[in-house]
């Protein structure tokens, strides 16, 4: 079965990257970009272009956003009841003890530093890919 | 692989979890992998909260860096011990894993609905059960960056 993740991530080489690494996991993913905070949300609540827009298995999530913070995006998900189920990572050049308090207190599934050599990164995407979407039992939404 | 001079920090785990053979082959499978582990065992829901409270035996106990908890326990239910550590402004940044043999629906969704950090299903095999120990150590106590405890006063 296919899964939908969004990655919330304004740096274009991070997302060529991700998008690389997801590629080679060998299994169905489609990954979505949502490049500022807004319209993440926007793709979440599907408003506007993203009427359409899938309901993400899994929500990759950078802090420091344009438009609005990821910090908000992620208070904005874990306080709204249809969305606080979708398991979401973050993932971040911020290795500040206060980053890492202060999105485990608003209840972010884990926290992941993003490595500054290429193929560590490579290296921890396909780590978060075969965890979160091979081990890890998923929510279903419940029909109707 | 260690970095020399690199201080090894003793991971503390609390594992609840009301079968003794369970117990007793998890604790084996995480310390298999990863020597600096330290496992704390609470056999069932009212145990766990006495733990994580420091109340009664366990004034003294360790806050853990991650807990694995099981969903069907004796006194209380782990739907009920999630509930209330994920209610507590001090305890809900722990990591909390439900790992259970539960394979519904309902059961999945109720523990992100209560805010389990993540799910995952116990497999009955044993080669199997330690794979995936391996794989939480690998990606919990070792990729993940955990919260560090609160300086206390």
């Amino acid at each position: 079965m296919t899964k939908e993740v969004l990655l919330i991530e304004d740096n274009p080489g991070d997302v060529r990257l991700t998008r690389e690494a997801f590629r080679d996991v060998g299994m169905l993913v489609h990954l979505h970009v949502a490049n500022d905070g807004v319209d993440a949300m926007a793709f979440l609540k599907r408003e506007g272009a993203h009427a359409d827009a899938p309901r993400p298995d899994f929500i990759l999530l950078d802090l420091n956003l344009p438009k609005m913070d990821g910090r908000e995006v992620l208070a904005r998900i874990k306080k709204d009841e249809s969305l606080k189920t979708i398991p979401t990572v973050i993932l971040t050049t911020s290795a500040a003890e206060s980053d890492v308090a202060n999105s485990y207190q608003l209840q972010a599934n884990c926290y992941l530093t993003k490595p500054v050599q290429l193929d560590e990164f490579e290296a921890l995407v396909k780590n978060i890919s075969d965890f979160w979407l091979r081990k890890v039992k998923l929510p279903q939404q419940p029909q109707g | 692989m260690n970095v020399i001079g690199e201080r090894e920090k003793t991971m503390e785990v609390l594992l609840v979890e009301d079968n003794p053979g369970d117990a007793r082959l998890a604790r084996e499978a995480f310390l298999d992998v990863n020597k600096f582990i330290r496992m704390h065992l609470a056999s069932d829901g009212l145990e766990a909260m006495a733990f994580l409270e420091r109340q009664g035996a366990h004034s003294h106990a360790l806050r853990p860096d991650l807990i694995l908890l099981d969903l069907n326990l004796p006194k209380m239910d782990g739907r009920e011990v999630l509930a209330r550590i994920k209610g507590d402004e001090s305890l809900k940044m722990i990591p909390t894993i439900v790992l259970s043999s539960s394979e519904t629906d309902a059961d999945v969704l109720i523990s992100y609905q209560l805010q389990a950090n993540c799910y995952l299903r116990k497999p009955a095999q044993w080669d199997a059960f330690n794979d995936l120990v391996k794989s939480i150590n690998n990606f919990w106590l070792t990729r993940v960056k955990l919260p560090q405890q609160m300086p206390s006063g």
